[in-house]
Formats: C-alpha cells, sequence, structure tokens
C-alpha cells in the first residue's frame, strides 16, 4: 500500500478516496518479508484495512513512512504542543482566559509563566497578547495554556506586543512560514527587517521600523497566500523597487 | 458567540495609523473600497460586494389587504437578516441591537425617502394591493453595513418586475410572467447611504469604515442624500466613551 501511496503523492485527492490492500501485490517466498508500516498523518484515517482521505487537498509524503494531506483551512482547531498568539479576555481570579480563534475560550494559569510565584504574578492585562502553547487540547475539553516549556523556560513565550500589527492568515500560510527554510520569509527578509511573530492559529504579528512598512508587509504577507511562487517574487521585487 | 475583544495591540496602531493619515488597506481618507454589484437569475435578485462586505437583496411581492388608514397605497416591508455566516458574533434568530438599529435605518432610508410611488402598487382601492417585501441577506460582514443594504436594497427594487394585472368590473386577473411581460416598480430616485466614522473626538473622519476601523471609532454620522441633490436624511450614532479612557 505505502508504493500505491508514494505514487500518488503530490496529487490532489478528495475526501471518498481509499487504498487498500491490492490482492495482486506479490509476496517474495524466498527473500525476508518486512511488515511495512504506514503512518497517517491529518487528513487520512484507517478504516479496517482500508485507508481513506477525509480532507481535500494534496497528499504530502515525508520519508521513511509518513503520509498526510495537506489542505486549506482558515478555521483553528487546537493541538497539543502548538503555539498560538492568544488574546486575554478575562482575568479572574488564579486563571486568565485566553481567546485564540478556536470554539471556545483557553484557560492559562497565572502561574504558568517563567519565575512566576504566588506572590509573583505575572503583568498581564486584558486585552493583551500572548504567544504560548497548548497542554491540553482535547475534543470537547476546555483546552489549557501555557507559556513555559517543559524545564520552566519561557523560551519566547509570555506576553508581547507593543506597536506591532496583528492580522489573520489561512493556516496554511503560516505552516508554510514556519518550515525550516521557508522561501517566503527569506524574500521577506531581504526587503525589510522586521520582527515577525506567528501563531499556529492563523494570526500573525508584525512589527517593523514605520508604521508604513508595518502595513506593506502585513498586505503582502494577506496576499502572497493565495499566489504561486513566481507571482509573489515579482510582487515582492515591484514593492522593493518602489520602496528604494 | 460573544464578540471577540479587540486586543490593546491592535486598538494602538490602528489609532495611531488613523493619526498618521493611513489605512489598513492603503486607501485615504475619502476612498470607499471597490464595488461590484451583480444579479441573479430572478428579478429583484442583486448581489452587492464593497471589498470584502457581501450582502445579497431579494425583492419579492403578493396580494394583500391595505392598511385601513391607507386604503389606496400598496405596503412597503423591509428586513434585514444578519447571517451567522457573516460573522461569528451574529447569532441566528436572536434579534441583536445591531440588527435592530440597522433595520430601522434601513426604514428611515427607503419608506421616508418616498423614493417608490406607493398609489401605483393599489389594485383595488381598500381590497387589494401589492405587498413589496425587501429581504436584505447579510453574507459577509467586513464593515460599513448599512451603506451595502442600502444600495442592495434600491438596486433591486429597481431591478424588480411585479406581475401585470388587468380589471374588468368586478374581476382582476392577474397574469404571470409567461402571459404578460411582468412590469418595473415605479420609482422616484435611488437614496444611498454614505458612513463617516469619527475618531479620536471627532478629530479624524474616515469614509467607509472596515470591520476593524468600527469597532475602535468613536461615532458614525450616515448621510441619506439623493441623486446629488437634496439630503433626505441624517442619523447619527454615538458610542458611549469607555470606561477608564
Amino acid at each position: 500500500m505505502s508504493s500505491a501511496l508514494r505514487d500518488r503523492t503530490g496529487e490532489v485527492l478528495l475526501p471518498g478516496d481509499e487504498f487498500s490492500f491490492d490482492t495482486d501485490d506479490t509476496i517474495s517466498l524466498t527473500g525476508p518479508v518486512k511488515p511495512e508500516k504506514v503512518v497517517c498523518g491529518p487528513g487520512l484515517r484507517r478504516s479496517g484495512d482500508r485507508l481513506l482521505v477525509c480532507k481535500s487537498g494534496v497528499l504530502r509524503h515525508k520519508p521513511p513512512n509518513m503520509f498526510w494531506m495537506d489542505s486549506q483551512q482558515r478555521r483553528y482547531v487546537p493541538a497539543k504542543g502548538e503555539t498560538i498568539i492568544g488574546i486575554v479576555t478575562v482575568k479572574s481570579g488564579d486563571v486568565f482566559k485566553v481567546d485564540f480563534g478556536g470554539s471556545e475560550q483557553a484557560s492559562l494559569s497565572y502561574l504558568a509563566f517563567e519565575g512566576a510565584t504566588k506572590r509573583n504574578r505575572p503583568n498581564v492585562q486584558v486585552g493583551d497578547l500572548v504567544f504560548s502553547q497548548f497542554l491540553l487540547a482535547n475534543q470537547d475539553m476546555e483546552p489549557e495554556l501555557v507559556c513555559v516549556d517543559s524545564s520552566g523556560r519561557a523560551n519566547g513565550m509570555g506576553v508581547f506586543g507593543g506597536g506591532g500589527l496583528l492580522f489573520t492568515v489561512s493556516l496554511g500560510l503560516v505552516r508554510r512560514l514556519l518550515t525550516p527554510h521557508s522561501e517566503i520569509l527569506s524574500d521577506l527578509k531581504q526587503l525589510f527587517p522586521c520582527e515577525l511573530v506567528m501563531g499556529m492559529n492563523g494570526r500573525l504579528w508584525v512589527k517593523s521600523c514605520s508604521l508604513q512598512q508595518t502595513l506593506v508587509i502585513s498586505n503582502l504577507l494577506q496576499s502572497c497566500d493565495t499566489m504561486t511562487a513566481q507571482q509573489r517574487r515579482e510582487l515582492f521585487r515591484r514593492v522593493a523597487q518602489g520602496a528604494l | 458567540m460573544k464578540e471577540t475583544l479587540l486586543s490593546n495591540c491592535e486598538r494602538d496602531f490602528l489609532l495611531q495609523a488613523i493619526a498618521e493619515k493611513k489605512r489598513l488597506d492603503g486607501r485615504q481618507t475619502y476612498d470607499y473600497r471597490k464595488m461590484k454589484i451583480t444579479f441573479g437569475t430572478d428579478y429583484g435578485c442583486c448581489f452587492v460586494d464593497l471589498g470584502k462586505t457581501r450582502v445579497m437583496a431579494q425583492v419579492s411581492c403578493e396580494l394583500v389587504a391595505p392598511k385601513e388608514s391607507r386604503p389606496n397605497e400598496g405596503i412597503m416591508f423591509f428586513n434585514i437578516e444578519l447571517s451567522p455566516m457573516a460573522s461569528p458574533t451574529f447569532e441566528q434568530g436572536r434579534q441583536s441591537e445591531l440588527s435592530v438599529k440597522l433595520n430601522r435605518q434601513l426604514e428611515r432610508c427607503l419608506r421616508n425617502s418616498k423614493c417608490i410611488d406607493t398609489e401605483s402598487l393599489c389594485v383595488v382601492s381598500g381590497e387589494k394591493v401589492w405587498k413589496i417585501r425587501v429581504d436584505v441577506h447579510v453574507l459577509n460582514h467586513d464593515g460599513n453595513l448599512m451603506d451595502v443594504a442600502s444600495i442592495a436594497a434600491i438596486t433591486a427594487l429597481c431591478h424588480f418586475r411585479r406581475p401585470d394585472v388587468s380589471i374588468q368590473g368586478d374581476e382582476v386577473t392577474v397574469y404571470s410572467p409567461e402571459e404578460r411581460d411582468p412590469i418595473p416598480l415605479s420609482i422616484y430616485h435611488m437614496p444611498i447611504s454614505v458612513s463617516f466614522s469619527f475618531f479620536q473626538q471627532g478629530t479624524y473622519l474616515l469614509v467607509d469604515p472596515c470591520e476593524r476601523e468600527e469597532r475602535v471609532m468613536d461615532g458614525l454620522l450616515m448621510i441619506i442624500r439623493k441623486n446629488n441633490s437634496s439630503l433626505i436624511e441624517k442619523v447619527k450614532d454615538v458610542k458611549p466613551a469607555p470606561q477608564g479612557a
């Protein structure tokens, strides 16, 4: 089956497409037979001995055996370990309620910041932006956020945000920006120096030297969501010429 | 769902940008967003896009008994529906404050301006008149719903055709579209509203606010005019000053 999956990597698949064990897969009787394992990522579901596609998108493969569906979405569903940008909405007693664009608000304990104790409370106001990660994110349960990693360090998380602009993009764009050698980011670096915070819930925060540059960067990122690489490079080049 | 809180960072940035005479999408103070009007297959159905704000208007008619106080005039009925598709803050079925306000403003815009000749809608005086119903559905909310709703409503009314009727003595015959061509409503003029939003206690003014600009504005002024000539209505709406400001 993994050979069938590998053949169709890069193709657009729709929900309802399935992969099953072919009956004419030949098994060698002489050589050693290794059981093949296929790891299903998001968008693929196992049903009996078939593999079903449940989201429309492009099939992606990461060797040795990881497959998933790469689909476009704007609505965020919380998942454990993902870092997001949230807005503090309620400050009540020991917990803050944080809105991250999901179906309910997540809770963030005041002790989940670096160096916070019962006496030394973190300075968080209603309406502040926090960069934090999900500790608990189950379906139908209230998600929990923390601003420290497992060793107790902040690692870049916490309250931030004076002077920048927050805007939303699709989840696919954020994932593309977060890949290790992202083309979009390297193109952007050549354009203007800026500070960028990327939340996996589709929210981006950008701050640059001047207000005009911040606005330009936010409009560029919002529009390059639906562009091919070539159109994007063309657009960035036009902006660079206009700015200089 | 309750409205999501606008973060302090966004609010400060927007106000600072407005003070520097810059808008989020690069418009100038008096610029409108790109407007697109398309019509559906039925008479009286039209879609209006203003930037990302999208609204649909549908006009329909039926024969009813007239109001007792006005036996010679037809009836106009306006309704704005805020669909949950438009924004997560709109709830299905609940009459929110915004919905009531928009309905009232649309009524003032179209009814008080007397843009439609209601006497021509009378079929048999005191017994049968046409009731014209305008339903406006908001499909996407990105600010400035009132302007778009007024444009959609009046455009749909101009596009609409009502069935032809003929009266012979006591008999009233309503012809279907196949028998006789339906006839348009008689419209005197087209009232359109223009919204101005105010910031920093009236220091700055912006036309056609988008949704985020609407969240930080202090007040809104709507001017309803017809044909570059006379003013019909002026509606002022000021938000109470925020606590602790």
